[in-house]
């Protein structure tokens, strides 16, 4: 064996050594309508500094008053997230100067977060698995810098905004039981889709409203040490997630086999150059002095109040795919397909109200409605097609009115105009001639004008009789109902 | 406990004071006669005690999730040391 | 008696038998500061002005008709630590120098409503830290019983206006002792309510847990007045008590048979002024000849307060005035090239002495590696504190000390030494620690200087605290003693 085979085989060895130990951080803004500490509206894309108060911008002698329907929600995902929720909760003030952080700190919960010791179950390869959360706190939201000039070194200055100062935030922090990127984005994905389903957060990464930084570090497979870990911020997408974890995998492991030592840092995902930066080093490392907040009372969450927040539950997206296997005998993909997005499992239930067939149904919203959701990237709450509709156009294919052919191109018109079937059906003259005596003579004419395929027919070839559809159909430019024609050609040969 | 010189000067650059000379050497003296001060605490066993942070027995004091007009920008932006446009404006971060 | 140092409870009479114009009022209040400011100096801002238009205003209703609240037409000031809509709110730094909020404080609402006329802004130790007011970064106001000596602080400002007749009334805040120590200094009563009693939004707070607005005022009826104007559960302020305000006034009955009061011994250590000791404790002694039991009390943990209070207090304030940065209001440091040395230079050169030892000593017992042995070790101390009283409380309705172990000290004499300086508030701070109602009122002289007797009483009983207070009072004529500002025969420059 030659030197250079060798070394080859060395590296596959190391490399499937290595296994990945990733703990998520996600912040989740909540969908209040006013913030955290005081009554400023917290709806995105005001013009800076219009949705502010002495509060919320951190005026000498201001005080902040916590909005209950924070620690309710925050209850809530905690409650979805099967975490212990604390009888006794307080907030703390952690410190830092940055311009976006108004009052210089942040009012945040230390010790004592609302909840705690949940799990969240992802799918994986090798069957369900639970990823562990840590904790779930409330805080607020900082506000908005924007640098003059293309990047933050070169910049002359920045300019804050404080719009986004005090939004809510839920921070939920994972433990490091993540082994790989794809697992990364399966529960990232898994809580995106329960977050939705308690209508807690909007979670759009594209505007922040949902964000994850990563702790990764690297072990050598089955060893229970930890390595030195590394934090990623920057991670605002799905895609940008599993390929910052893979490159900083990737880079810790050629770091070790180098033989030198990952250092403990926070870094920056380049999502341009795909690859982590270290984030410049402040002139201190970070002390956060955190102490209980003094302006804040405590928060006690007693039997009777747990009750009222879990009576807000819905049904979670697991319970959901379940009922739809047992109770609507939907395959697991498409009940899997349905449940994911809670927005498509409302519309789906809808449109099951007023359209029985389960199976039906569903294969018509996984082929027509996500092919078109998917191509014009709407949110199916926005999509003008309404359940009901696509029930009464479902229904109008039943009754024979339109073909299967005709109802796809309606119900693309429904889908980018919002009218309703029937109305399109009318306008573009797609009623199916489903009229026995205007059809009985057409057909009597396509038996006259076509002897031979006649003769073919009563010789025992039956696809003649498809030949002979498809001139009927012909002649009435596609809307004769197929069925009745066939019906009818049955009928008038046998007696011929 | 005393208190080193560099520890004062992490101090100050934690509480993002600039301290010159003579305010590092007088902070230095004072702080370290005001901690040889509070030194008489450890003469106490508060190993059985509970801390208190708020001295009233208070809990659970929210306010209902309404929004409440903001500050017109005029005012929001009027005691700015710098501003440009409808934001307030600082030097370059690095 | 000159028209100025009159009572809010005299003029209210006055007003509304017509006996005399609110302008008349308001002049006259004017015409004292123009005499004597310039050697009191307790205004950091005048608002001349606007009050002597608020004063023809409430004239004018008057002359309609019009039925006026308690405190209409009065005229008086406030520290100026709280924040006023429109008007300069500077907490005597020159950091908050060009500041002008755009609300007002929940106290300020309320007098407002109460229609009292607001005549400006007091000075004070910048951020309500010391105990002179010569931690002012504008200039020292000086003791309107001798002009060499300081008011007492933080409240310095409040109390020598309400001495020298600058004001009917003033509210200062007490988060160690600030309303009580000045008060007892420039021979006035102060109180500071039960934590929780009065709001604190609009404060600009130093230590949020302690800190407390109250009333500076000539008598404790007085004081039952504005108490009555300012107290109250606010939402804006989550630590205010959802509490019924009990009428004050009604508990001015001059009868204290039967009230316990307890005689701490901690309080009279051996390094207390003999003179102010003895002026105490005939205090003491009336009280019992009026029908009250008097007994010596212990409450051991006393000096711990203070030490405790040294961590606490500097630890919130380091994080209260991290604000105070350069980047939405207040003073920037001109010409920095960069967000941190603008941040280093702004504070640096915005922050007076005292301020930044406080806020450097709050950020190192908070730091890392530090906060168990300090500020968690202060937390737990203050529980023994607060124990103590508790203690005391089953056995005593009040709990009887001096306000200050000393009278009004020279100008300049303890500046240098932060921990004599410190000393000054071993009385008051206490009650801070605990959260409690506590008076100071006048109880003699030393030396030519006031004394104050302190009461302190349960969480918002402030009834007991103003009905022993009033019935001592009555029973002297201590409050109707008035400085002589800068006339000879007195011993000022
Ligand atoms: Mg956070
Ligand atoms: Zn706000």
């Amino acid at each position: 064996m030659n030197g250079i085979s060798k070394d080859l085989r060395l590296e596959r060895v190391v490399i499937i050594m290595y296994e990945a130990v990733i703990g998520l951080e996600v912040h989740v803004e909540l969908k209040t309508s006013s913030k955290i500490f005081c009554g400023c509206s917290t709806s995105f894309g005001a013009m800076a500094n219009t949705q502010v108060c002495p509060i919320c911008l951190g005026m000498p002698g201001v005080l902040p008053v916590l909005n209950k329907k924070v620690v309710e929600y925050a209850v809530l995902v905690g409650m979805a997230l099967n975490c212990e929720i604390a009888s006794f909760a307080k907030m703390d003030r952690k410190n830092y100067f940055y311009p976006d952080l108004p009052k210089a700190y942040q009012i945040s919960q230390y010790d004592l977060p609302l909840c705690k010791n949940g799990f969240l179950e992802i799918e994986t390869e090798k069957g369900p698995k639970r990823i562990g959360i840590t904790r779930i706190h409330i805080e607020e939201d900082a506000g908005k810098l924007t640098h003059e000039g293309d990047t933050i070194s070169e910049s002359q200055g920045s300019l804050v905004d404080f719009n986004r100062g005090g939004v809510p935030l839920i921070e939920i922090v994972s433990e490091p039981d993540i082994r790989s990127s794809e697992e990364a984005t399966a529960y990232l994905d898994g809580l995106k889709s329960i977050l939705q389903y308690l209508d807690v957060s909007d979670c759009k990464m594209e505007e922040g409203s949902l964000r994850c930084d990563g702790n990764i570090s690297i072990r050598l497979s089955g060893s229970r040490e930890f390595g030195t870990k590394t934090e990623i911020k920057n991670l605002n997408s799905f895609k940008s997630l599993q390929k910052a974890l893979d490159f900083e995998y990737e880079r810790q492991v050629k770091t070790l086999r180098k033989g030198e030592k990952v250092i403990q840092e926070t870094r920056t995902w380049d999502e341009g150059k795909g690859i982590t930066l270290p984030l410049r080093s402040k002139e201190e490392a970070h002390d956060y002095r955190y102490f209980p907040e003094p302006d804040l009372v405590p928060i006690k969450v007693d039997a009777g109040w747990l009750d009222d927040i879990r009576e807000k539950m819905p049904e979670l997206p697991r319970a959901k795919k379940k009922r739809y296997v047992e109770t609507f005998e939907l395959p697991v993909y498409d009940a899997d397909v349905l449940t994911r997005d809670r927005e498509l499992a409302l519309y789906y239930e809808e449109a099951l109200t007023y359209y029985p067939d389960a199976k039906k149904l569903s294969n018509w919203i996984m082929a027509e409605f996500l092919k078109l959701i998917n191509q014009q990237q709407v949110p199916v709450s926005q999509s003008l097609a309404r359940p009901k509709d696509l029930a009464d156009l479902l229904t109008a294919v039943d009754q024979g009115a339109i073909s299967n052919k005709v109802a796809k191109i309606v119900f693309e018109e429904m889908f980018h105009t919002g009218k309703k079937p029937h109305t399109i059906i009318k306008e573009k003259g797609f009623v199916q001639i489903s009229d026995e005596a205007s059809l009985a003579g057409i057909i009597e004419k396509v038996i006259d004008n076509n002897s031979k395929s006649v003769e073919d027919y009563k010789n025992g070839r039956l696809q003649a009789l498809g030949f002979l559809v498809g001139q009927v159909m012909r002649d009435t430019k596609g809307q004769a109902n197929p069925q009745l024609v066939n019906q009818i050609l049955k009928e008038k040969l046998n007696t011929k | 406990m005393s208190i080193s010189r560099e520890q004062v000067q992490h101090i100050a650059l934690l509480a993002r004071l600039q301290l010159d000379e003579d305010e590092l050497q007088n902070y230095t003296t004072q702080l370290n006669s005001i901690l040889g001060w509070v030194e008489k605490l450890n003469q106490l066993d508060v190993s059985e005690v509970q801390p208190t942070a708020h001295v009233l027995p208070m809990a659970n004091v929210f306010r209902e999730d309404e929004v409440k007009s903001s500050l017109p920008i005029e005012k929001a932006l009027a005691n700015a040391p710098d501003k440009k446009e409808s934001f307030f404006r600082v030097p370059k971060i690095v | 008696m000159e028209l100025y140092y009159y009572t809010i409870n005299e003029l209210q009479n006055k007003i509304r038998n017509k006996e005399i114009s609110i302008t008349e009022i308001t002049q006259s209040v004017l015409d004292r500061i123009s005499e004597v400011e310039s050697k009191v100096k307790a205004y950091l801002t005048l608002m001349q002005d606007q009050g002597l238009k608020k004063a023809k205003e409430l004239d004018d209703q008057l002359m309609n008709g019009e039925d006026l609240p308690a405190l209409a037409g009065i005229p008086m000031a406030v520290k100026d630590n709280m924040c006023i809509e429109g008007v300069k709110t500077t907490c005597a730094s020159k950091i908050l120098d060009n500041f002008i909020p755009p609300y007002n404080a929940t106290v300020i609402e309320k007098l407002a409503g109460q229609k009292a006329i607001l005549l400006g802004k007091l000075n004070m130790d910048e951020y309500a830290m010391g105990s002179s007011t010569e931690n002012s970064s504008f200039f020292k106001t000086a003791n309107p019983w001798d002009l060499t000596k300081v008011p007492g602080g933080s409240s310095g400002g409040s109390a020598a206006a309400v001495s020298a007749g600058e004001a009917f009334f003033a509210l200062g805040s007490d988060t160690g002792g600030s309303i009580r120590q000045p008060a007892s200094f420039c021979g006035v009563v102060g109180l500071k309510p039960t934590y929780g009693r009065v709001s604190r939004y609009g404060l600009v707070a130093y230590a949020s847990s302690l800190d407390q607005i109250g009333p500076f005022t000539r008598d404790v009826t007085d004081a039952a007045i504005v108490l009555q104007a300012i107290a109250g559960h606010d939402s804006l302020d989550s630590t205010s008590a959802k509490l019924p305000v009990p009428d004050y006034r009604s508990s001015l009955t001059g009868d204290i048979k039967g009230i316990r009061i307890g005689i701490a011994r901690e309080y009279f250590p051996e390094e207390l002024n003999p003179q102010v000791k003895e002026v105490v404790l005939k205090a003491a002694e009336q009280l019992e000849s009026m029908g009250a039991h008097v007994e010596e009390c212990s409450m051991p943990h006393t000096e711990h307060a203070l030490t405790s209070y040294y961590i606490i207090a500097p630890a919130e304030a380091s994080a209260n005035l991290a604000r105070f940065d350069g980047v939405r209001y207040g003073y920037r440091s001109p010409g920095s090239k960069d967000l941190m040395s603008m941040y280093m230079a702004t504070r640096q050169e915005g922050f007076g002495p005292e301020v930044k030892r406080r806020i450097m000593l709050g950020t190192y017992v908070l730091s890392s590696g530090y906060y168990d042995a300090y500020y968690l070790r202060a937390l737990k101390v203050r529980t023994l504190v607060k124990n103590d009283f508790d203690a005391a409380f089953k056995k005593y309705d009040c709990i009887l000390t001096p306000t200050s172990p000393t009278v009004a000290f020279d100008i300049g004499e303890r500046i240098d030494d932060p921990i004599s300086m410190y000393l000054a508030d071993l009385f008051t701070i206490p009650a801070n620690m605990a959260g409690l109602p506590a008076i100071s009122v006048p109880c003699g002289f030393s030396e030519g200087l006031p004394v104050g007797l302190q009461l302190t009483c349960k969480a918002f009983d402030e009834e007991t605290l103003l009905k022993t207070a009033y019935a001592y009072e009555q029973n002297n004529e201590w409050y109707k003693q008035r400085p002589s500002i800068g006339k000879s025969g007195d011993n000022n420059v």
